[in-house]
């Protein structure tokens, strides 16, 4: 490690600023700075000032009132249920895609792996069209689930699946490089010394796996809870039960109320920027502790 | 005699959790068996819903002058959002990966911001700003100028959605691969251009490729902020996203999944461009070890 930080330190880059301009060595700061401070705050920041604006217009009262309102707080429960249902299971079978790519070597290894990101590549509305299509009750999948006296479309069952399909990569991307990174000395000896495979896998291999499982679920939960094309076909969208949050202020937006679409709007941004701020924090927690290792 | 304990003692050595022959092929089991379900019978389904009522028909609702109205809509938003988000996403790379300054950390997170927004929360901000009620968009229209419902609001959104795609491809290979060589390049006299052109951009360039193609695909599949700022104007503002949403609310079942295998058929070439990328990586990463150990 001494070598590795003797190295860093000789890096230009490592150099503090206040040594000024003359001492980067590369050439482009200015340009691309320009560039990228100009891109984000016009396309990313300034958008943020309408709402704000259009927020200021409104009375705390006004905003409570829309925001509490009995359809859209249950809005709130589903998706925000539906989310954990299907990033929990995308935990699980994540994990278990994770480890199966990793670890073993079976035909059709390559096709599993390349169609893991389908999800991030097929557009939401032909998922949730497909989706709907298999599951509804003359479906491919639909006609055997409803013998079994299962409904998947048109319920919260249908948003969850809808929400696990576009977020399923996101886990077994995190996971991945982790466990292909895992040194094999510290597994091998504990199961040379007989403990059983179970034990080893909660006392060994967990232990180093579980922030980046933590990381996968928690980007799955957050990109579940804006979901919107996916879900809006699958779901049946029946107030009170099977409508998403983001489908609420779309409703709102078609009855020109832009006031109380903004202040749902306004909740949900604040939640999913808490998520992703908490998810860095997380992460450079992480992976400080890692590299402390 | 002796190299059958020596042969039982390596076995003993290199065996590893879920080694067992029962538990590994369960585990393969219901990872094909989910795989397959969840994922490759969706773009199955979408084919045959698209081919089964023949190719005739299947090229009759390709060429429906809605249907070739989305298609133009669709290329020509993906075609002005793919250079800009490029052009951001390079800049952002170089920035964050060759310098070191205060705010990095900050600016690696903002371009994050469109993955945790939900889409139509995104179009809803573009629509306060620039629709006719906002002071953007008041103003424009003074000016006569509509940006909303049309198809500039369509690629501002399209652009919003997209920016990271670009970036988070090209950052953790720019910063796993260094500087020194563009720095070799500043010490041999070499102009800032021709060191991104010369040195840079062949280190980058399979990655780079695989960022267009993603932010092409996720360009023309945007449907929840494109549907909130489009307005759905049949022949005007339908991008194929809406096309097939519109057709499927219209029943008109095969026509949408015509659409759509569109569509399934862009993620296809998306998935298969990501593997050919990984595997050039792969095989210039063999190629540079193999150097290193002549």
């Amino acid at each position: 490690m001494p070598t590795a930080n003797q190295a860093n330190a000789v890096k230009p880059q490592r150099w503090p600023l206040t040594t000024g301009r003359s001492k980067r060595v590369l050439p482009g700061f200015g340009l691309s700075l320009g560039i990228s401070l100009f891109f984000i705050s016009l396309v990313l920041l300034l958008p943020l000032t309408g709402l704000v604006i259009e927020m200021s217009a409104m009375t705390l009262s006004e905003f409570w009132f829309v925001i509490t309102d009995p359809r859209v707080v249950a809005s709130y429960k589903v998706t925000a249920l539906a989310a954990l249902a299907a990033s929990l299971f995308n935990g699980a079978f994540g994990l278990l895609l994770a480890w199966v790519l990793v670890r073993y070597e079976f035909p059709g290894k390559r096709l599993i792996d390349a169609v893991v990101d389908l999800p991030f590549a097929l557009p939401t509305a032909v998922a949730g069209i497909t989706l709907a299509t298999l599951f509804a009750a003359n479906g491919w999948y639909g006609q055997f689930l409803i013998k079994l006296g299962i409904e998947v479309a048109f319920t919260p069952v249908g948003i969850v699946v809808a929400m696990a399909f576009t977020s399923l990569p996101f886990v077994v991307r995190t996971v991945q490089p982790v466990l292909e990174e895992l040194a094999p000395e510290d597994e091998e000896a504990a199961v040379s010394l007989g403990a059983s495979d179970a034990h080893v896998f909660r006392r060994v291999i967990f232990p180093a796996l579980w922030p980046a499982l933590v990381t996968g679920v928690a980007l799955s939960f957050t990109r579940s809870l804006g979901e919107f094309g996916a879900v809006i076909f699958i779901a049946g969208n029946m107030p009170y039960i099977s409508e998403v949050t983001s489908l609420m202020i779309f409703i709102r937006l078609q009855e020109y109320d832009y006031a109380a679409a903004s202040a749902i709007a306004s909740v949900v941004l604040m939640a999913s920027l808490a998520l992703l701020f908490a998810i860095t924090v997380w992460q450079a927690r992480y992976l400080k502790r890692l590299e402390g290792r | 005699m002796a190299s059958t304990p020596a042969r039982s003692t390596r076995s003993v050595q290199h065996r590893r959790v879920g080694d067992s022959p029962a538990i590994k092929w369960l585990l393969i089991g219901i990872a094909i068996a989910v795989t397959f379900g969840l994922l490759i019978m969706p773009l199955v389904v979408i084919f045959t819903e698209a081919l089964g009522s023949g190719w005739s028909t299947f090229a009759e609702n390709l060429l429906d002058q809605y249907t070739l109205h989305a298609i133009g809509l669709t290329l020509f938003v993906a075609a002005l959002t793919v250079p800009l988000n490029l052009v951001f996403g390079v800049a952002l790379a170089w920035l964050v990966t060759r310098f070191r300054f205060p705010g990095r950390k900050l600016l690696i997170t903002l371009i994050d911001i469109p993955f945790a927004v939900s889409p139509v929360v995104a179009g809803l901000l573009y629509l306060l700003l620039y629709g006719r009620n906002g002071w953007i968009g008041s103003w424009l229209a003074d000016y006569d100028i509509q940006l909303m419902f049309s198809w500039p609001g369509i690629v501002m959104v399209t652009v919003f959605v997209t920016c990271p795609f670009v970036a988070r491809e090209l950052i953790p290979l720019m910063q796993q691969q260094g500087s020194e060589e563009e720095e070799a390049g500043v010490v041999l006299g070499a102009s800032g251009w021709r060191i991104f052109r010369t040195i840079t951009l062949p280190n980058i360039k399979w990655a780079l490729i695989y960022g267009v193609v993603l932010t092409n695909a996720r360009a023309m599949g945007e449907f929840g902020a494109v549907s909130v700022v489009a307005g759905n104007i049949r022949g005007q503002t339908n991008t194929l996203p809406l096309h097939v949403e519109l057709l499927y609310q219209d029943y008109n079942v095969v026509g949408a999944f015509t659409s759509a295998s569109l569509l399934a058929g862009i993620a296809v070439f998306t998935l298969a461009a990501k593997g050919f990328v990984e595997w050039r990586q792969a095989r210039t990463l063999i190629r540079l070890q193999a150097q290193e150990t002549v």
